[in-house]
């Protein structure tokens, strides 16, 4: 798993794609058209508290238990706003580049039950952080138009039917998340692909986890991504109808929605017709996009300046300290880790394998992991694999591990003390509870298999496989394999593969 | 009182009463989601004319150059610390509910998803 | 329906009252009493409450009896009976706005103001009548039926605070809470011949205030005199960080600075005045009806003979007040009165989906005034509408502070009617709302412009009816204004000993 996040890996299962170059992106190709793609990415900002009280932020507690007067909406209840998620949006504001502008609220009004007020709060013609870019891996720039603050709504279940809103008889509704903050970050249509659509949200979420102030998983809901689609004739200057598509909950969704909404609009443009411009939903099962339902007045918000909060200007110094709070980049550690491996050498794989666990690491945080395994003396391939593939597959709990610990695993392992499936299982067990790798391996009974033992236990499975052993002989290597498999067996994996491989060698001399 | 100055209403294009129509507050009442007979919309349309009349007396004043007041208060950057306070009794919040089941608050099926 | 006044009431001031508990001179209990007994005998008649908390003040005010029995100082308000306007939220005690809409909610929590009325002693003894949602000018629109003017039963007692404002002069209680956004406290004082303060926007927190316009919007004391009001206002202002909006400051000593000249009954009117200098402004006057005109003019010369320099102004900016107020208004309630939905809290009226039920419940939920007021502000802020309406009405705000601004380089304090007329009979203007909105037409400049008020009667009009005096300052200049205010009501006192 690589250009995705824990999220993909979690629940779509996918290929290790480094954002370009999966399935989709290889056969994009849509004629005589230009795909034009812009990303509005609401992010949730990692606080403890709401945006305007003091209830948790917490994703997956029980329904309706963090609530309070202001984030009900209750009657004479009033907002104050929450001093970190200024910051945090002055952090991704600053990552991307933007100008902090002085900023107000405004009330956007209209009625839904998962909005307690029935307006929602957030920044309207003047936003926080105005303008910017984001330089994608590949080298492209897709600009920012802006990146504002606004409360997140709370949830709406729909009972009863097939649990789609369609033939529900009733919804709940669940007020915890309302009220938490969310910055939204707008790019300017700059984006000509879903493969750059997906590139642009990996890079985003990579940046969004790096500031702290979010922390990327789109499964949760923390990241959600909508796109504004449209097409046009390849050196047509003017811009299509769009449609704009919501409910991309990964980056595998994100490039299936546009991939289907770009050929929906060439299809129709190349009959005569003309695209509508609407509001699409991508339904995951059908792969398809679909109108939604729309009311002559569902777009009159009726915005109009927030009169129980006062305007917002984060003076220089305070602008300054975010700044000077700032680690380095995605595109900057990735290119840190490169170097670092590059001046080592070692064992890593192509540049390909090893450019995109380079992209993982970083993209989770866990680059710092790779550097001190490395800088003290760690092969930068074992470093690499595992904290791309293991490390990474252990999610939010990777971040966590002790740096120390985990050099100290990878050592242990590079010294044949653990074999690779043992070193495996130190680890996940490392990434649950934490703790020493040398103790955790005593515990589990890893104990390093002397020549004696394994030598026994190769010549038990040699001889109970005398027509492998015999085509072994006679030149046919790939059953190096098969035996390692029945030592690995027989030993539960205290074994370490080269050292079998090493016996069979000396068996066979 | 009257204004005291001559009162070009149609300045911005407003015309007394016919600035709203029975459709017009038709549609204002859907937006505010106020069910309204055909009566009350008339009645409601005419009396509603009248006041926005009187409101087009604005117009007089010339506010080109003015900047809006959105709040009478000069207060920049009010803002608490990021520091958790105690939530509701989901019990007590739940009571207070027309409807609710599974600790949520439950309402008839939604149409309309756009938003 | 019978016109003067009913059974007299309780007539002592809430100083008297605070000090008597502190000292230990009289029960706050046995005050409690006298004045339950005075709401028994009144308010069938007056209907100024909605829901009275007699078990609650009867153990609040024991409570306040034991303190001052350890020795304890219970505070300013020591066993002060105090009520309570109903959109003020009161934990565990049903808030109803005199609305349909809010069923029988009972917020889980106090308003700020609240919290600090009784950490001062007060001993709240109930919610008082108002228009819905404090939208009106009469009292009518109550869900509750209208409350009535306890000097002339067949007259409206002002509002939208006039339950709060009837209470206080049938002398059911000595001190009420009311709200003001464009003049809901001053014109039912007015009406009712007490006096009523509109503070500086920011000065009172407004946490736990049901909202109606949220840029607007002040808690302000009633009183039956200028100090009470004072003593009031110093335990209700100061910040509070639970309101953005509030304004940050030391809390104020304004009843002390009055009490400090009051040594001998009344302040001597040279000592509060002289010196300052005093605008009448004619948009404030002008348009008013005669008798209440002559009361403003009377009020100024008193000032004048304390030794206060007394000139005309004129501010036309103020005239278009009213156009503005009642765009802007209207535009922050449609938003703040979305919330009314059927779903969290209040009545529902069930429907074959949510839309539906939304609208059922508002139309069921919201009277005649608050759904003209939501139709009007859906309007001007909806697509198309918003430059020519709610932009230009903040334009005009703009327009308005800034005329003030410059008439405040001259004057100390500005002078004016409350209302254009005293008290008007029962439906008189319920089915003509323009009407009914002209009545606001001198107190919305000061609302429009955050900046603090105060209406004190100055005798009687012609019709036996009390006429009240605007006393008008810049932001924060509640200090002066209330000095001011206390002249007018020394003057009017010497007029007009005891209102019959």
């Amino acid at each position: 798993m690589t250009g995705d996040g824990a999220g993909d890996q979690v629940s779509g299962g996918e290929s290790q794609v480094s954002g370009a170059g999966d399935q989709v992106s290889g056969g994009e190709s849509y004629g005589d058209f230009e795909p034009v793609i812009g990303l509005e990415v609401h992010c949730e900002l990692r606080t403890r508290t709401k945006l305007f009280c003091g209830c948790p932020n917490s994703f997956g507690d029980a329904p309706n238990t963090n609530v309070c007067p202001v984030c009900l909406g209750l009657p004479g209840s009033l907002p104050v706003l929450n001093a970190k998620a200024v910051e945090l949006a002055m952090r991704i504001g600053t990552a991307l580049h933007c100008d902090i502008r002085p900023s107000s609220f405004h009330r956007k009004n209209y009625f839904y039950p998962d909005m307690p007020k029935d307006y929602q709060v957030s920044q309207y013609d003047e936003p926080i952080n105005v303008g910017g870019w984001l330089e994608l891996p590949d080298g492209s720039r897709v600009g920012i138009v802006r990146a504002h603050i606004e409360e997140d709504t709370g949830k709406t279940t729909h009972a009863g039917g097939t649990g789609r809103i369609h033939g529900s008889s009733y919804s709940l509704v669940d007020y915890n998340r309302a009220g938490v903050p969310l910055v939204e970050i707008v790019s300017e249509p700059d984006i000509r692909s879903a493969a750059q659509a997906r590139l642009y949200a990996a890079e985003l979420r990579a940046i969004l986890v790096a500031t702290g102030a979010s922390d990327g998983r789109m499964e949760e809901g923390s990241m959600r991504v909508d796109a504004n689609v449209s097409v046009r004739r390849r050196g047509a200057s003017e811009l299509g109808t769009r449609c704009e598509v919501k409910n991309l909950n990964s980056l595998r969704s994100l490039t299936r929605a546009i991939d289907y909404e770009v050929r929906r609009q060439v299809g129709i443009i190349e009959k005569g017709g003309a695209v509508a411009q609407e509001t699409r939903h991508f339904d995951e099962a059908q792969g398809a996009t679909v109108a939604m339902r729309s009311k002559e007045e569902a777009f009159d918000y009726r915005y109009f300046p927030e009169p129980d909060l006062v305007p917002l200007a984060p003076d220089a110094a305070w602008q300054s300290e975010v700044a000077a709070s700032l680690g380095p980049m995605p595109a900057e550690r990735r290119s840190r880790v490169s170097e670092l491996i590059g001046a080592r050498g070692g064992t890593a794989g192509d540049g390909a394998t090893s450019a995109s666990q380079i992209a993982t690491v970083v993209e989770l945080g866990l680059d710092g992991l790779v550097e001190a395994a490395v800088t003290s003396g760690v092969d930068p391939g074992l470093a690499l694999a595992r904290a791309a593939n293991e490390a990474a597959a252990g999610g939010d709990a990777a971040r966590g591990l002790d740096p120390a610990g985990f050099t100290a695993l990878l050592k242990l392992e590079a010294a044949r003390k653990l074999s690779a499936t043992q070193a495996k299982a130190v680890l996940a067990e490392m990434l649950l509870h934490g703790g020493d790798p040398a103790t955790i391996a005593r515990a589990k009974g890893f104990e390093v298999m002397d020549e004696g033992e394994l030598a026994t236990v190769v010549r038990q499975v040699v001889d109970e496989s005398p027509g492998e052993w015999h085509r072994y002989l006679e030149g046919e290597e790939k059953l190096a394999q098969f035996f390692v498999g029945k030592v690995m067996k027989a030993t539960r994996g205290r074994a370490d593969g080269k050292a079998v491989i090493a016996a069979l060698d000396r068996l066979r001399s | 009182m009257s204004a005291g100055l001559d009162q070009p209403a149609e300045r911005a294009g407003l015309t007394g009463s016919a600035a709203l129509t029975s459709e017009v507050a038709a549609y204002v009442a859907r937006l505010a989601r106020i069910e309204l007979s055909a009566g009350e919309l008339d009645r409601f349309a005419k009396q509603l004319g009248a006041v926005l009349e009187h409101a087009s007396q604005v117009n007089a004043l010339d506010t080109g150059d003015v900047e809006p007041t959105a709040h009478p208060l000069p207060l920049r950057n009010v803002l608490r610390k990021d520091e958790p306070r105690p939530s509701l009794e989901r019990d007590a919040v739940l009571a207070e509910a027309p409807a609710s089941e599974d600790g949520c608050f439950k309402v008839p099926r939604i149409l309309a998803e756009e938003r | 329906m019978t016109t003067g006044s009913p059974t007299p009431g309780v007539t002592r001031s809430a100083h008297e009252i605070a000090r008597a508990v502190r000292n230990g001179d009289e029960s706050a209990l046995s005050v409690l009493q006298e004045h339950l007994e005075a709401i028994g005998s009144i308010d069938g008649e007056v209907h100024a409450f909605i829901t009275l908390l007699d078990d609650q003040a009867r153990s609040d005010a024991a409570e306040v009896d034991r303190r001052v029995a350890a020795g304890e100082d219970p505070g300013p308000l020591a066993g002060v009976p105090v009520a309570l306007k109903d959109n003020l939220c009161t934990s565990g005690v049903p808030t109803t706005c005199a609305s349909h809409i809010l069923g029988s909610w009972r917020p889980p929590y106090d308003a700020t103001v609240v919290e600090r009325v009784r950490a001062a002693g007060a001993v709240i003894v109930g919610k008082t009548n108002m228009d819905e949602f404090a939208m009106g000018s009469s009292t009518e629109t109550s869900a509750f039926g209208p409350t009535c003017n306890p000097l002339d039963l067949s007259r409206v007692p002002g509002g939208s605070s006039g339950g709060s404002a009837a209470a206080v002069a049938a002398g059911m209680v000595p001190l009420a809470l009311g709200s003001d956004t464009g003049g809901s406290v001053r014109q039912p004082a007015a009406y009712c011949g007490v006096v009523g303060v509109k503070p500086t926007y920011g000065a009172v927190s407004r946490y736990g205030l049901v909202a109606f316009a949220s840029s607007l919007d002040q808690v302000g004391p009633i009183a039956r005199s200028v100090a009470d009001a004072a003593l009031l206002l110093d335990v209700i202002g100061g910040h509070d960080a639970l309101d953005s909006t509030s304004l940050d400051r030391p809390p104020s000593r304004y009843a002390e600075s009055l009490c400090l000249l009051d040594a001998g009954g009344h302040a001597p009117g040279e000592e509060l005045v002289a010196g300052l200098h005093v605008g009448i402004v004619e948009e404030l006057v002008a348009g008013a009806d005669p008798l209440v005109a002559r009361s403003v003019r009377a009020a100024a010369e008193s000032l004048a003979s304390y030794g206060a320099t007394v000139d005309d102004v004129s501010i036309p900016e103020l005239a278009y007040g009213l156009p503005a107020y009642y765009l802007i208004a209207p535009a922050e309630a449609s938003s703040n009165l979305a919330r009314y939905d059927g779903v969290r809290y209040g009545s529902r009226v069930d429907g074959p989906d949510v839309e539906a039920m939304n609208r059922a419940t508002r139309a069921a939920g919201f009277g005649d005034e608050v759904k003209r007021r939501i139709m009007l502000g859906t309007y001007a802020l909806s697509a198309g509408y918003y430059d020519a309406y709610y932009g230009k009405a903040q334009r005009v705000r703009t327009l308005i502070i800034d005329a003030f601004s410059a008439a405040y380089q001259r004057f100390d304090v500005l002078l004016g009617a409350t209302a254009p007329t005293t008290a008007f009979p029962m439906g008189a203007k319920v089915d003509d709302p323009l009407s009914m909105y002209l009545s606001d037409v001198c107190t919305v400049p000061s609302s429009l412009a955050g900046h603090p008020a105060i209406s004190v009667p100055f005798g009687r009009a012609e019709d036996g009816l009390p006429a009240g005096v605007q006393v008008l300052a810049p932001a924060l200049g509640e200090s002066v204004m209330l000095k001011v205010a206390a002249a007018v009501e020394a003057a009017g006192a010497s007029i007009a000993p005891e209102p019959k």
